[in-house]
């Protein structure tokens, strides 16, 4: 994160989504900056990268928040999170990390990780067995984002799923949500840079 | 439709939408196109709750037809489209010029031509936008860079048409359209809504394209009891046609002149970090964002750089940017496009200085570096 050096409290978060087509992380990316508008504190900006494919092909969404009044380039430089939920994103991606930027890779999807600090979760495959379906593996990851980094509270993430989901969806999304910020709860202590 | 009390992640799209509505938009007619879908699929959604009128015509011509047929009969009418779908109603956005038809053109950038790149992102019809049609004609186009102001813009490019009584086109990008970022529904009082002129004169005195000192002539809805004619050949005061030789050039002078007279007042920009710059960049729409962005960096490394984000694109302000360039020793014109809005940049400087594009045409969002890149080149142009 960018630490203002007049304002401490100010910061900016980069962060990047990225997968294939259909695994939902458009909308992964949608909800966290919807969070964090909702917060009434916070800017966003959230933009998205996809091919003319409804499904497959690359398919990825950059999220800023920020402190700042505005953010004007919009889309993610030097990342302070990266989740990768295919090789080839990993491997696209992980070199514009920071130096303590965090990775974090889906663990069936993106099986061999060099770097050693990888947070490693099987998002899709918790999704199946614990929720009994594979796409609501996109929320398991925004409760993840909001349980690692503490800057999100739970209330405005509950209140951005449930937006943002059609009443027949909201009760999945929301246990998928409480069980990536749980999850994602346990790793803090990675985000001692703030 | 948005909370109006708190702020709201809204897309680019949909803030064009609500800026539509927010104006007194009561008609849409179109048909979807990636990157401009949503605006539509906004606008069947409320338009019908409210009265208004919303149809997916069999292609873009017919979408324009109906726009055009729309705001004849009175309405505030608009259409949302993509490059292909733009070059297909470039002929009625012509008819829409000569026949003084207030209408309102969402164009959301993508590549080409052709199909071209249906979901990246482009400024490449930045030309198109101001010559697009053929003929003799001033183009009225706006460009917004951020999510609030699609809204605001979307609100100046109907009072823009109505005021004119001619198309304006808000030139968008893909960037922009799908982008989400923070929105704050501004108070109801605060947006300003232009309404065409209505006549007053008894319906024998009437004539739809009299001469007069702004060039805005009085335009009443089909069926509110005045008669006149409307056809896309050149035509005298009543509407018919005419091969007078005065006739048809105060008919083209018309068209010219009424938007040279009102330019002032429709044209937009914003100046930053200008007053002490020695470079300036000049960019609009989301390349705006990057170029805002390389000010910022390049002043952490001492150069005194200054941004002209162009709002209106068309017509093209060039005592502003001659008045700009006076003072400054290079220009960076940043856009995403081979270099188009860079030879108006050129036409309207007076004295020859470095002038030099940053350019992107594969899709992606220029950055804030590819411009650094730039100012760097024309800040070594000047030293040799």
């Amino acid at each position: 994160m960018n630490k203002n050096k007049q304002n401490k409290e100010s910061f900016k978060m980069e962060v990047r989504l990225a997968g294939s087509g259909g695994q939902g992380l458009i909308t992964a990316g949608m909800i966290l900056a919807k969070a964090a508008v909702l917060t009434g504190k916070l800017n966003a900006v959230q933009t998205q990268s996809y091919g003319p494919e409804a499904r497959g092909g690359a398919s990825r969404s950059d999220v800023i928040i920020s402190d700042y009044e505005q953010i004007y380039y919009p889309k993610a430089r030097k990342l302070d999170i990266l989740l990768a939920f295919n090789e080839e994103s990993y491997y696209k991606y992980t070199p514009l990390l920071k130096g303590a930027g965090i990775l974090i890779v889906d663990e069936k999807y993106v099986p061999e990780v060099k770097e050693k600090n990888a947070i490693r979760f099987p998002f899709i495959t918790t999704a199946k067995t614990e929720i009994g379906t594979p796409i609501v593996a996109n929320i398991i990851a925004v409760g993840f984002i909001g349980g690692l980094t503490g800057i999100l509270g739970k209330k405005v993430l509950r209140e951005a799923v449930t937006t943002s989901f059609k009443e027949a969806f909201r009760k999945k999304n929301l246990k998928a949500l409480e069980i990536g910020y749980r999850v994602g709860g346990k790793h803090t202590e990675r985000m001692k840079f703030l | 439709m948005p909370n109006k009390e708190r702020p709201a992640l809204v897309q680019g799209n949909i803030a064009c939408g609500y800026g539509a509505l927010a104006a007194g938009c009561s008609f849409f007619g179109g048909y979807p196109i990636t990157p401009s879908t949503e605006i539509a699929e906004f606008m069947a959604r409320e338009l019908p709750k409210r009265g208004g009128k919303f149809i997916q015509m069999e292609d873009e011509m017919g979408s324009l037809a109906a726009v055009i047929g729309a705001s004849i009969a009175g309405a505030k009418a608009m259409t949302a489209t993509s490059g292909p779908g733009f070059s297909l109603m470039q002929e009625h956005i012509g008819f829409a010029y000569i026949t003084e038809t207030p209408i309102v053109v969402v164009n959301v950038m993508r590549g080409g031509p052709s199909t071209g790149l249906p979901t990246m992102t482009s400024q490449s019809d930045t030309l198109q936008a101001g010559f697009g049609t053929h003929g003799d004609y001033y183009a009225v186009a706006f460009a917004p860079s951020s999510v609030q102001e699609v809204f605001e813009y979307t609100v100046k490019a109907f009072n823009a048409a109505e005021f004119l009584q001619t198309p304006v086109v808000l030139l968008m990008d893909e960037t922009l359209a799908h982008m989400r970022e923070k929105f704050i529904y501004p108070p109801t009082d605060s947006i300003e809504v232009i309404n065409r002129k209505k006549p007053e004169t008894p319906f024998a005195w009437f004539k739809r394209f009299e001469m007069t000192p702004d060039c805005i002539s009085d335009f009443p809805a089909f069926g509110d009891g005045y008669r006149y004619h409307i056809t896309g050949l050149v035509h005298d005061p009543m509407g018919f046609p005419t091969a007078v030789s005065s006739e048809i050039v105060k008919s083209a002078e018309k068209l010219r002149d009424k938007i040279l007279i009102h330019k002032d007042r429709f044209t937009y920009y914003e100046k930053f970090m200008t007053d002490d710059a020695i470079w300036l960049i000049i960019a609009f729409g989301t390349a705006a964002r990057s170029a805002k962005q390389a000010v910022i960096e390049a002043r952490h490394h001492r150069m005194k750089v200054g941004l002209l984000q162009l709002y209106t694109i068309w017509p093209f302000p060039d005592e502003l940017i001659a008045e700009l360039s006076r003072n400054v020793e290079g220009i960076v014109v940043a856009e995403m496009n081979m270099g188009q809005l860079i030879r108006e940049v050129k036409k309207a400087c007076p004295r020859k200085l470095p002038i030099l594009g940053a350019n992107r045409y594969d899709g992606v969002l220029i950055t804030p570096d590819e411009i650094i890149h730039s100012l760097k080149a024309v800040h070594g142009s000047k030293e040799k």
